[in-house]
């Protein structure tokens, strides 16, 4: 034990995820010797998280302003919405750099088993962005797990309404720089049931 | 390698540990309830992690470990997640199924073999979805607190067990109720809401898939009661499960 703050430092940091009591000890080291202004940069943002972050009004992403960087971008195809579970998968999917419409960002999957229903999700809010603005196509692309199938099942039954809509669904398979031998048989049975013709 | 051990089992829930990780809890056929940790399955380039997803029925090979086991192998018994996910109300029943087991299953590594049977055999009859999900849920759950001990009675009375029929049904008594015996708050429900009853626990389909929508709804409020009262707590899952309108 420590004295003092720099115990409590320790045990902030133990209390962040996937952080051990050693490795707290080693943050909380390497911070007394860094340079002041550098932690001042720390704290601030910090401070800035604390008083709150904004979602964007329109997709539900986390933003800087009332709209997120995206929905305020005029070049972004607006008929095309990607429906995402977490703001995170925004970024893996922006970092593709093959998609130029819009997301929607529901918050999470449908899990009961956590008490998360269709209410507890930004689905009336998808439906309604649907139903107003000139929207041709959606793309679910929550995740190949059992919660994300079952959401995307949902949705198609809810998006089911909409006649001149095309509902479409990320394609799953096998792995970039993947051996087939090593693929469990769930995944290459997907694959096969969603080939393409080349 | 002695300490291997190998079991079938169906996947009740899954739990996110560290960076790829994961704690998966287990009703297995001969070892109870199990709760083991899959290393890297949250990798897209995991050899398993697909086979270790909720309502999986799997052959598991188990390493001891200090605290939790871990899981070596994985082969795919039965994918059911796939036909329960593809229709909602289908995946809604198979939560509070595995919900059901997972609280039924109180302790760990005690062997509880009929409950395992009759998990598989709710989820593949959800995954088949030749029945309505709603009956085969109730069915389960009917089914699962007669393993637990709390069957509801339902030809005699449940306090004094005077030889039915009877028309009075009591959640905290534990059944219907003759007439002498009613207490105050017992429901009257009617006949054919009991004879619906007494089929799902006896797996009588013919009988059951016969019954009109609207004792199929009062049969699950009266189920739904009667578990949670002996739990003695709510399942965050049943409120979630979608009824499928008109049976």
């Amino acid at each position: 034990m420590y004295e003092g703050v720099v115990q409590d430092l320790i045990d902030e940091l133990g209390r962040l995820p996937g952080v051990g009591p050693k490795s707290a000890q080693r943050i909380a080291f390497h911070l007394l010797g860094s340079d002041p202004a550098d932690i001042k940069r720390l704290v601030d943002v910090l401070n800035a998280v604390a008083a709150g972050v904004q979602f964007c009004e329109v997709c539900g992403t986390v933003a800087e302003q009332d709209k997120c960087r995206i929905c305020r971008d005029p070049r972004r195809d607006a008929t095309t919405i990607c429906v995402v579970e977490e703001p995170k998968d925004v970024l893996a999917i922006e970092r593709t750099r093959e998609f130029k419409g819009r997301y929607h960002v529901l918050g999470g999957a449908l899990d009961p088993l956590s008490g998360v229903g269709p209410d507890q999700l930004r689905i009336r809010q998808l439906l309604a962005r649907i139903s107003s603005d000139e929207v041709r196509e959606v793309i679910i692309a929550t995740d190949p797990n059992t919660e994300g199938e079952a959401t995307a099942t949902y949705l198609v039954r809810m998006l089911r309404d909409f006649p001149d809509l095309t509902v479409t669904r990320l394609a799953s398979g096998l792995p970039m720089g993947g051996d087939l031998e090593f693929a469990d048989e769930l995944t290459l049975g997907r694959a096969l049931s969603g080939r393409r013709q080349v | 390698m002695a300490n291997l051990y190998r079991d079938t089992g169906v996947v009740l829930r899954v739990h996110k540990l560290g960076e790829a990780d994961r704690i998966i809890t287990l009703l297995t056929r001969r070892n109870g309830k199990v709760r083991a940790v899959a290393r890297g399955v949250r990798r897209t380039t995991s050899r398993f992690g697909a086979r270790l997803e909720p309502f999986c029925h799997v052959d598991v090979q188990f390493y001891p470990g200090r605290s939790l086991d871990v899981i070596t192998q994985v082969q795919t018994v039965d994918a059911f997640a796939q036909g329960i996910v593809s229709d909602y109300p289908r995946y809604t029943a198979a939560a509070a199924v595995v919900e059901t087991a997972d609280r039924l299953a109180a302790e760990e590594r005690e062997p509880a073999t009929r409950l395992y049977l009759l998990v598989a055999g709710a989820l593949r009859a959800l995954s088949a979805g030749e029945r309505d999900p709603s009956l085969v849920l109730d069915a389960f759950l009917l089914r699962a607190m007669a393993y637990a001990g709390w069957a509801p009675a339902i030809t005699e009375c449940a306090r004094c067990g005077e030889p039915g029929p009877h028309r009075a049904f009591s959640v905290p008594v534990g059944g219907v109720v003759c007439a002498g015996c009613r207490p105050a708050g017992a429901v009257s429900p009617s006949p054919e809401v009991i004879r619906l009853l007494g089929a799902l626990l006896h797996g009588d389909w013919e009988v059951a898939e016969r019954c009109q929508p609207s004792a199929r709804r009062d049969v699950s409020g009266l189920v739904a009661a009667h578990l949670q009262w002996h739990l003695e707590r709510q399942l965050r899952s049943l409120p979630l499960v979608e009824r499928r309108a008109g049976g």
